[in-house]
């Protein structure tokens, strides 16, 4: 996976809670067995009427946030089915952070596998950054390395994150690779179990 | 010291710890099917890796086989994604119930139909009804493709330990309350994210009275309250249920296993670090009106007014659910009218489901106006339910009766409820869109959905009965 510490982009702001992955990506789309390619079916019934024709008022397709590369959103995001098709699909369609007041735990933890930075924020503070980036486009920057997410106008909000995460994050390991380094320890439970049967 | 259930089982399987670092934990038993693992496999192949304890993998295909022609499936990429896990069984040496197979079911139905799941055990899958399992006494969850990867490479996965809530179900249900009722009234009592970061205990009297097939509906919906996995120390109803099952011991070493299995049950005294308690008289018949499995509401109640909320947010997520379910603040949940119902899904789709949905119909017949639907959780539940004469009831009251799938439980085969229109569904999942885009999903338990498959609208189940 790719690293990730810096980035640098207008917020687009999702105006919802509990954000499923069925909405996230819906199960049609699923049959691919490809990891690629999900981007442009990234909240489709919501960017997309039965016709195929845009949503007008769907935040999405706002030309505004084209270019964004970070998703705002109220609590519990990516609650539902553990697809990992959910993040391939946020990654692919151009987005590098996730913030949020709260996650479900797969999708959290599907994020961290495939390099999408999720992003803890109080309540108060989501809402602030959701308030601002509604108004007008609004840029923020994002550092992993310092955990901070800065505004245009100077403010700067802090987040906490698993030490472990973050050094795969900012440096794209392999985990299973990492995970090899400990064979021996996985070899002896084996065969601790092996004798207890 | 005195530990409860999930602390003895997370203590036992801890491979290797470090501060600053999750535990890596061994994983005893790994399910796949076909939707989540092809990319799995791929990245292996890409790595040059293998799979590490083929024989602590099971794998089958229940996401999208279709439920009727199986012979001859029509979407050619879900063909594709079937023939491909059994390309990857095959090369991979993996247990595979494929089609074909008499033991083929959905993933959730099979693992403990088959004893495969058994207490203790640390279970995981690519599917976050995984919790399922649970019932069991072990600790279950679902994963992402990624860690299936890492699971088939390593038998392994890194987990923070999470942390643990107990949520006690006290005195004793009424009648015609069922479990799939308790799991409802838990998550809209407490909502879809009461579990986030926690492992659940189901404990109290409520629970400890209902049969293996029952708590499994429950833990099967812990993923539902947002948990990571839910559980339920095991006991002799637990012992009951898997003796003489095909993948558990038998003879000196059953007992031997079945003594060690009762020692993982809670300790008297042991505490968790959150508790939540609700009274199992208060619960009635429920069904949702919402599009998240807290929106729902015992069936004498009425969908509640945006004014009953504080937050904006609560209001506002009220009114786009009402939106989409083409309902009003206020109505009585009596009259909603259906035309859809589905009876399967790993929730609800057990020999016992069948059974209750089979007695509420019995001599009756399914309303006009409703298409109603019954696919069995797997094929020896179907071939059972065959034998007793329960398909007979359904298919004389004018349900169809389908093979063992998935189904219009997320409706990735054919089995699709049309926009704009209603399913009374025995599945878990009310998402927008879940059974079918523009699709309006009420959850309920089997003896309401056939309640409803023969008055045509949401009715009290527990009338019906009384007759
Ligand atoms: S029945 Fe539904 S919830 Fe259960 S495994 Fe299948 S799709 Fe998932």
């Amino acid at each position: 996976m790719k690293p990730i510490n810096e980035v640098t982009s207008v917020l687009t702001p999702l105006d919802r809670k509990n954000v499923d992955t069925d909405q996230i990506i819906s199960k049609e789309f699923l049959k691919r067995i490809e990891r690629t390619g999900f981007g442009k079916y990234l909240f489709y019934h919501w960017r997309f009427n039965a016709d195929d024709t845009k949503v007008e008022d769907f935040i999405l397709n706002d030309e505004r946030f084209k270019e964004s590369k970070i998703l705002v959103a109220h609590e519990n995001f990516g609650c539902g089915s553990s697809r990992e098709h959910a993040p391939w699909s946020i990654l692919d369609y151009g987005f590098n952070v996730v913030i949020a007041p709260s996650f479900a735990d797969i999708f959290y933890s599907n994020c961290m596998k495939n390099g999408l930075l999720p992003i803890r924020l109080d309540v108060s503070e989501v809402e602030e950054l959701l308030a601002k980036g509604k108004q007008q486009p609004y840029t923020i920057h994002v550092n992993l390395e310092k955990q901070t997410v800065t505004g245009q106008d100077e403010k700067a909000y802090s987040f906490d994150i698993d030490p472990y995460y973050k050094q795969m994050l900012l440096n794209g390991w392999d985990e299973i690779a990492l995970t090899f380094q400990y064979e021996s320890h996985i070899t002896k439970y084996e065969e601790r179990q092996q004798q207890l049967v | 010291m005195m530990k409860n259930i999930i602390e003895k089982i997370w203590d036992q399987h801890v491979v290797y710890e470090e501060k600053g670092k999750p535990d890596l934990l061994y994983i005893d038993l790994h399910l796949l099917h076909e939707v989540t693992s092809p990319q799995a496999f791929e990245g292996l192949r890409l790595a040059n890796r293998t799979v590490r304890q083929p024989e602590l993998c099971f794998a089958t295909m229940d996401h999208n086989v279709p439920t009727r022609n199986r012979d001859a499936i029509q979407d050619p990429i879900a063909l594709k994604q079937i023939n491909t896990l059994q390309t990857n069984c095959d090369e991979f040496n993996i247990p595979l119930a494929n089609m074909d197979h008499p033991d083929q079911g959905i993933v959730h139905i099979i693992g403990p139909e088959l004893g495969l799941t058994q207490p203790g055990k640390t279970i995981v899958c690519g599917d976050s009804h995984t919790s399922t399992h649970g019932a069991f006494g072990s600790i279950a969850f679902g994963i992402g493709t990624s860690e299936v990867e890492h699971v088939l490479s390593t038998q392994t996965l890194w987990q923070a330990k999470p942390k643990t809530m107990e949520v006690r179900i006290n005195g004793k249900l009424g009648f015609g309350v069922t479990s799939k009722d308790v799991i409802l009234a838990i998550i809209s009592k407490f909502g879809i994210d009461m579990g986030t970061g926690h492992i659940i205990e189901f404990t109290g009297e409520a629970i400890r009275n209902l049969t293996m097939e029952e708590r499994m509906t429950v833990c099967n919906m812990s993923i539902e309250a947002g948990a990571k996995a839910g559980l339920i120390s095991p006991d002799e109803t637990t012992v009951a249920y898997l003796k003489g099952r095909k993948h558990v011991p038998e003879g000196a070493a059953f007992d031997k296993a079945a003594a060690y299995w009762l020692s993982l049950a809670t300790d008297e005294g042991a505490t968790y670090d959150t508790i939540v308690e609700i009274d199992a008289a208060d619960i009635e018949p429920f069904v949702t009106w919402g599009t998240n499995p807290s929106m729902g509401s015992g069936i004498s109640a009425h969908i509640p007014y945006a004014k009953d909320f504080e937050s904006e947010s609560d209001k506002d997520a009220l009114k786009k659910a009402l939106t989409y379910m083409g309902l009003e603040e206020g109505m009585p949940l009596t009259s909603i009218a259906i035309q859809h119902v589905f009876i399967g899904s790993c929730t609800n789709a057990r020999l016992s489901d069948l059974r209750a949905a089979a007695k509420v119909v019995a001599g009756k017949k399914v309303h006009s106006s409703v298409t109603a639907i019954v696919v069995p959780g797997s094929r020896t539940v179907k071939k059972q339910a065959e034998e007793e004469g329960l398909a007979s009831v359904f298919i004389e009251a004018g349900f169809e009766w389908r093979e063992t799938g998935c189904s219009m439980c997320l409706a990735m085969n054919d089995d699709v409820v049309p926009a704009g229109e209603r399913c009374a569904s025995t599945s878990n999942r009310n998402f927008e869109g879940r059974q079918g885009a523009g699709s309006r999903t009420h959850l309920m338990s089997p003896e309401m959905a056939a309640a409803s498959a023969i008055a045509g609208c949401f009715v009290d189940v527990r009338e019906m009965q009384a007759i």
